[in-house]
């Protein structure tokens, strides 16, 4: 049986932006798989445990007897396990770029606004929107360089990059709904905000990216719930 | 892709530039080594990593490449056929990359914690930094590097911090050798390589600069 025949699962919850990007990525490469959602609220399953034992995170890809972590490894394997409608630009320096930004956007933007619903006092809470909004200018500009034009990070198609950032969106949807803060705006990222609407109405996006209100439902319990945790 | 115009911005001590260095010379390309001054960063580090305004940078062709993660793959990319650092199958090339992300999330910090703290909070830092050597260890295996018979990108990852492990011991009273041998021993096979001994500074400068900065920083 040829590697690309076998059994395909993502072990994932449909909140983690993290575990999006694998099935957009199977998505993109019609890749048919089984999705197990994981409860994490009522603790880890053995499966997770098992697959995961370093950082029993989720998302976990179970590719036949094969497991692979962490979101963009994970990514960078589907793209090359099934190479028909890359996601990775092809020239070396352009996938250097890709993977700078992916970089960027997971060490430092998103939790700036994961800091936004989490802070503690006004100071800290301006700093992160700060923070998160200078990013955003910093995007725009890369958006720019990287889509010469055209309608996403990776060109005419929905790339590496635009994964990365893209699955982003719900939860920056929810800090501006629950902030009031218009933070993709029509004045310091205007093409971002053109390129958020193309993203999430992609054929390959559309059933994956959650539904803005129950995830807004579900960052209230979140927060709720750090909140009520004892700090130890 | 011949003769090159490559630029290294680094600074001696750091064990992200060391990688650059190991990859570099693996591939035997020939490149220009800029030392910067982090107190008084040059204009060029400043146009060329606008982001971050970190080293190491490195300059093909006039074009910048950031993070030493993303160098490592990038030098692998363009120079292929010399000394290959990641494999070709996708599923062991994810494996490899898990590790050097393992060993990019975990090690520098917790090594950071063990010269730059003191008590229950260094003791905490020494007991997880063995526990993650001990999983590298285990991922070692048999192999003489993690790589298989030659240098991969795990080894390129990681052995950078082996010129650290000095500074370590000391400031955090315990030997790392006794907890992981395996690693040790793997660590000095891959000294045996030029490119990684030419890369790499001697422990004990390490050791003086970790000093130097403890009196900077007033830490004891």
């Amino acid at each position: 049986m040829a590697k690309t025949d076998a059994e395909v699962k993502v072990l994932g919850t449909w909140a983690s932006p993290f575990v999006m990007r694998v099935r957009i990525a199977l998505n993109i490469k019609s890749v048919a798989y089984e999705f197990l959602q994981e409860r994490l609220w009522e603790g880890k399953s053995e499966l997770l445990l098992k697959s995961n034992p370093v950082h029993r995170k989720v998302p976990v890809l179970i590719h036949g007897d094969d497991t692979i972590c962490e979101s963009l490894i994970i990514v960078q394997y589907i793209d090359e396990v099934w190479p028909s409608a890359p996601i990775l630009p092809s020239d070396p320096h352009e996938r250097a770029t890709a993977r700078f930004w992916a970089a960027y956007l997971d060490e430092k933007w998103f939790p700036s606004l994961r800091a936004i619903g989490m802070a503690e006092g006004e100071d800290a809470r301006k700093a992160a929107i700060g923070q998160v909004e200078e990013g955003l200018m910093l995007l725009e500009e890369a958006f720019g360089k990287c889509s010469q034009g055209q309608a996403f990070f990776g060109k005419d198609q929905i790339g590496y990059l635009d994964i990365t950032f893209g699955c982003f969106l719900g939860w920056l949807r929810v800090t501006e709904k629950m902030s009031g803060i218009k933070l993709l705006n029509e004045i310091n990222s205007p093409a971002l905000l053109k390129w958020a609407d193309r993203f999430c109405n992609d054929a390959a996006v559309k059933d994956v990216m959650p539904e803005i209100e129950k995830l807004a439902e579900f960052a209230k319990m979140l927060r709720g719930r750090v909140r009520a945790t004892p700090k130890s | 892709m011949g003769d090159e115009d490559v630029v290294l911005l680094d600074f001696w001590p750091s064990p992200f530039g060391m990688r650059v260095r190991i990859a570099l010379a693996e591939k035997e390309i020939k490149y220009e080594y800029k030392e910067e001054d982090l107190r008084n960063k040059s204009d060029l580090l400043l146009k060329m990593n606008p982001i971050h305004k970190k080293i190491p940078v490195l300059i093909h062709n006039g074009k910048p490449v950031c993070e030493s993660l993303i160098q490592v793959q990038y030098i692998d990319d363009i120079w292929p056929h010399k000394s290959p650092l990641l494999p070709t199958d996708p599923y062991q090339r994810a494996i490899a990359k898990f590790w050097g992300d393992f060993v990019d999330k975990k090690i520098y910090d917790l090594g950071r914690k063990v010269w730059t703290t003191k008590g229950e909070e260094q003791e905490a830092a020494k007991k997880e930094f063995i526990e993650c050597l001990k999983l590298l260890e285990g991922e070692l295996g048999n192999k003489a590097y993690f790589g298989g018979e030659n240098l991969g990108y795990v080894d390129v990852v990681l052995v950078p911090f082996y010129s650290w492990f000095y500074a370590y011991e000391k400031c955090g009273n315990f030997s790392i050798e006794t907890e992981c041998p395996k690693l040790i021993a793997w660590a000095k096979r891959c000294m045996e390589k030029d490119s990684v001994s030419k890369s790499l500074p001697d422990q004990d400068k390490i050791y003086d600069f970790v000093l130097h900065l403890k009196k900077v920083f007033g830490i004891e």
